[in-house]
């Protein structure tokens, strides 16, 4: 009897030591995210310490990048890289937009709808080097062959085709919010314009859109942060030149894909650290960014 | 004059929806083009020696792209291998402490960590493993690999976790359940098809990343199973060889697209179908 | 149960992470890393897969560009290092110690363009290849272009450049040889591996760059003459300084190479003063560190790539011709030979 209870109190203890094991270590693990998250950012800001010691946040507005000479500014893949992303977002919206109140609100069920919505998921899922290269051989022909007819060099590669390349990838991303922001549109203030004798546009005008509209915004937000951040779709196609892009069917090169390209071979100091410091505008860029829009999503989700 | 007023808002607003519909479906034709594109190009090029030969030197044609197949499954399985059991309890830890200061900053970090661009952490773990250890290797493309794993786990456990009704926990507890048994073995089981789902979504997504293999996996013209040498992987193969002007390479690319598109389809609609399914059982 | 998979865990991950370090070092694995030059690539790729039937080692070259293949020879992330250019001084400097410069063979750099409906090769002087990589020729039927090729059908098609967009030593050849022929380009622009081009399309590697010309039509761009030939890609005979228009080819790269090395080996072959020469032509180096010893490598992997270099330079040059490369010349393999000897391991010569 007594040694059974022995046992038992053993066990139990060894129960307790488990869960305070257990507990322990779940902390430890959460708190390696915070640490992983400090420890890119410290890495980044160490080895691009070189640049920022001697050429400070001016080095953003440098327009000149000539590792020959050692001069630096990232000028020019500032402006490529807005201009692809801006102009992707342009492009995607009317379709984001479209495909989310197509799914939201006109048709929320039904088979032809969830193909089109699994069929939106899935454009999310293919691999960015295969819209590369398919826009590569597929797309920059087509672009040729519209610029020999509009009178302009027929470079077929540039921020142009990088940037409709970017539209379909970032597609989903504020068509799949958008879809949940506007089915959290109570039935009851449709309704209310419905039996006002509103049609159904002009429920969605006047109701749905200015109801979802900071949720929508949230949604944009994040297809911009990914646009921003895309690299290999966008150099396979940018065209990869470091001068001031002088039109959007040149060639230019964003931040992320100059990284890819010259990475490997910064030859010196500054050139390295350089590359890492624009490395590091586009995190904070990108966290930025993100962190608005989630922060808009779960306010907009709370109410 | 009424009536034609009503006419034309009604009007209106078919054309709308017209337009909408249009738009809505208009986009799905680039997924088509892709995926009928990759797929004309790649069959032909897909026979049982492309699958089990190594690529063949610059002019000579034939050869296979056994060396990225089976980089990508090892760099892709040791990614898993590290990221999945830290994911989970990470997203355990989030589910539990909904409230807790680390709980917050945990969940900030898990925000940034998604948003970070693939090339920033292809640089970072070059600093963290390929200078130190003085090789590139297929190891630290894992690494890589895995830190863009981790929101997409941790994410999906946190979700699904957070669904499972307290009575469950509470009558755990009750029983008198040591409280990593009640999250084992009642909380977790009960949300294995979405956190099992969140796997299955994180290694389609990875399985297709080049970015951050570029300075840490790098390549390599041979098969090799040994995880701390150069491996090559299918996205880096199809990056290399489809900017590259031989027509033998396009054919290799070609294939190798077929390849990993076909997988990364096929895990998202696998992961798609399961959900469903064990959404009607629950 | 939870404990043990708690355990398997941590084993499976410590096993993961020792495997990885234990063997980062490892001795007596048969394989080799290096990186660099596009511009040999396609040679390399030939001789280290013969090499592979031969003796078993695998030699896995990476074409990333000359700048990188220097970098990752200073981060000592590799056994060897390929550049089309020898090195600077600063990269000279931040290697940190003597490196050895081995020459492999030399080859041509080629203007190649794409002008449909064009089937013989146009003719170009210096002066017009530097015009139009500055931007001041635009046209394909710019007035000095159509007086050089006469009874050549050229298309009034705009001139699209394409460059290399890395680090390349094919490029530090190139621009070479445009500083030499043009004061504008050597003030403007200058010679480098990576310049700030003035106009065009980046390309990464020689690949790239074939790429792009081979895509558009318009295209000029300059790339290994092998680059050229495979792809079927047409490219210019250029004027060389005593005034007659040279084919890139084999044999008017060996009468530009013929000259006399220094002992670093370290020499431009651009602008040749030689009749048949060929004038953008270079040689291309493996690049090694002297002391064979650092990093804990083996003397075994020491050896294994210094008779890796010494079969490329013997047996391996066999593969240059039918890739159109021209091989070592006697004067240019024995110095190449010499350099090589003196490689060491712990201060010993390695083959002697």
């Amino acid at each position: 009897m007594e040694g059974m209870n022995s046992v038992k109190t053993r066990k139990s203890f060894g129960q307790i030591r488990m869960e305070s094991f257990f507990k322990r270590s779940l902390i430890t693990i959460a708190l390696l995210m915070v640490v992983l998250v400090l420890a890119i950012m410290l890495t980044l800001l160490v080895h691009s310490m070189p640049t920022i010691k001697s050429l400070g946040f001016k080095f953003l507005w440098g327009k000149t990048w000539d590792p020959i000479s050692d001069v630096y500014g990232g000028y020019p893949f500032l402006i490529g890289t807005l201009l692809t992303s801006f102009i992707a977002l342009f492009i995607s919206m009317p379709f984001a937009f479209a495909i989310a109140i197509f799914l939201g609100e006109y048709k929320p069920t039904g088979w032809l709808s969830n193909l089109l919505k699994n069929t939106v998921e899935l454009i999310a899922a293919v691999p960015s080097v295969i819209y590369g290269f398919w826009g590569l051989i597929v797309l920059v022909p087509l672009v040729q062959e519209l610029e020999t007819k509009v009178g302009i060099l027929p470079y077929g590669i540039g921020i142009f085709t990088a940037s409709i390349v970017l539209a379909i990838m970032i597609i989903p991303y504020s068509a799949s919010l958008g879809r949940e922001m506007i089915r959290m549109v109570p039935a009851q203030l449709k309704e209310g314009a419905y039996s006002l004798g509103a049609t159904r546009w002009e429920v969605i005008k006047t109701v749905v859109l200015p109801y979802t509209k900071s949720g929508l915004f949230a949604g944009t937000l994040l297809a911009l942060g990914r646009a921003l951040g895309e690299t290999m779709a966008v150099t396979m196609v940018i065209g990869n030149s470091n001068m001031l892009p002088t039109s959007i069917f040149g060639p230019g090169n964003t931040m992320a894909s100059v990284i890819a390209n010259e990475f490997t071979e910064a030859d010196h100091t500054l050139y390295l650290s350089a590359l890492i410091e624009l490395g590091l505008f586009l995190f904070l860029v990108t966290v930025i960014i993100n962190v608005i829009g989630k922060r808009i999503i779960k306010k907009v989700t709370k109410e | 004059m009424q009536n034609i007023k009503i006419q034309y808002r009604v009007a209106k607003s078919r054309v709308v929806q017209g337009i909408i519909v249009l738009f809505a479906f208009v986009v799905t034709l680039p997924l088509l083009a892709i995926i009928f594109y990759i797929f004309k190009e790649g069959i032909t090029k897909i026979n049982w020696t492309f699958l089990t030969h190594i690529p063949k030197p610059v002019g000579e044609t034939g050869g296979g792209i056994a060396n990225a197949i089976w980089g990508s499954c090892i760099i892709v399985f040791v990614a898993s291998l590290m990221a999945i059991p830290l994911g989970i309890f990470c997203g355990i830890y989030l589910s539990e402490n909904k409230t807790s200061k680390l709980a917050y900053w945990s969940r900030l970090a898990v925000d940034i960590l998604q948003g970070v661009p693939s090339i920033v952490i292809g640089i970072v773990v070059y600093f963290w493993l390929v200078k130190p250890l003085g090789t590139f290797s297929s190891f630290s493309g894992s690494v890589a690999l895995a830190i863009m794993m981790l929101p997409i786990l941790i994410r999906s456990t946190e979700e699904t976790l957070k669904m499972i009704p307290f009575s469950l926990k509470e009558a755990g507890l009750a029983l008198g359940l040591p409280y990593h048994k009640v999250v084992l073995r009642v909380i977790v089981p009960c949300g294995i098809s979405g956190i099992v789902s969140g796997v299955m979504l994180s290694i389609a997504r990875i399985a297709g990343e080049t970015a951050p293999l570029l300075f840490t996996a790098f390549g390599n013209p041979y098969l090799n199973f040994n995880i701390s040498k150069p491996m090559q992987s299918l996205p880096l193969l199809i990056f290399n060889y489809a900017t590259s002007p031989y027509d033998d390479w396009h054919d290799l690319a070609w294939g190798a697209a077929l390849i990993l598109l076909a997988t990364v389809l096929f895990l998202n609609i696998i992961t798609k179908l399961t959900t469903k399914k064990w959404n009607v059982q629950l | 149960m939870f404990k043990k998979s708690i355990q398997k865990l941590a084993i499976a991950m410590l096993a993961t992470v020792t495997m990885a370090a234990a063997t980062a070092n490892a001795q007596g694995d048969r394989t080799l890393l290096g990186a660099g030059s596009t511009f040999i690539y396609p040679l390399y790729s030939k001789q280290f897969s013969e090499y592979n039937k031969k003796t078993g080692l695998q030699v896995n070259y990476q074409s990333i560009g000359s700048g990188g293949g220097i970098l990752q020879l200073t981060n000592k992330t590799v056994d060897f290092g390929a550049s089309d250019g020898p090195l600077n001084e600063e990269q000279t400097k931040k290697m940190g110690a003597p490196v050895l410069h081995i020459p492999m063979a030399s080859g041509a750099v080629v203007i190649t363009y794409n002008l449909p409906g064009n089937n013989n090769l146009i003719n170009l002087t210096p002066d017009i290849i530097a015009d139009i990589f500055l931007g001041k020729i635009t046209k394909w039927n710019d007035p000095r272009i159509i007086s050089l090729n006469k009874g050549v059908s050229i298309p009034a098609f705009p001139i699209l450049v394409a460059h290399r967009s890395d680090g390349s030593g094919t490029t530090a050849i190139f621009t070479n040889y445009l500083s030499k022929v043009s004061p504008e380009w050597a003030k403007r622009v200058g010679a480098g591996g990576a310049v700030n081009w003035p106009v065009g399309l980046g390309g990464k590697g020689n690949e790239g760059v074939s790429g792009i010309v081979k895509q558009t039509p318009g295209a000029i761009g300059y790339v290994e003459l092998i680059y050229a030939l495979q792809n079927k890609m047409d490219y210019a005979k250029v004027r060389n300084k005593k005034g007659s228009f040279i084919i890139p080819s084999l044999a008017s790269v060996t009468a530009a190479s013929n000259v006399a090395l220094p002992a670093d080996s370290k020499i431009f072959l651009t602008d040749t003063d030689a009749k048949d020469g060929y004038p953008i032509s270079g040689f291309t180096w493996a690049i090694i560190y002297k002391e064979q010893d650092y990093n804990a490598r083996s003397a075994a992997r020491a050896k294994e790539v210094v008779d890796l270099l010494w079969w490329t330079i013997h047996e391996g040059q066999k593969f240059a011709t039918p890739l159109n490369y021209a091989p070592l010349s006697k004067q240019a393999l024995a110095v190449a030979e010499k350099i090589l000897k003196s490689a060491t391991y712990k201060g010993k010569p390695i083959i002697k």
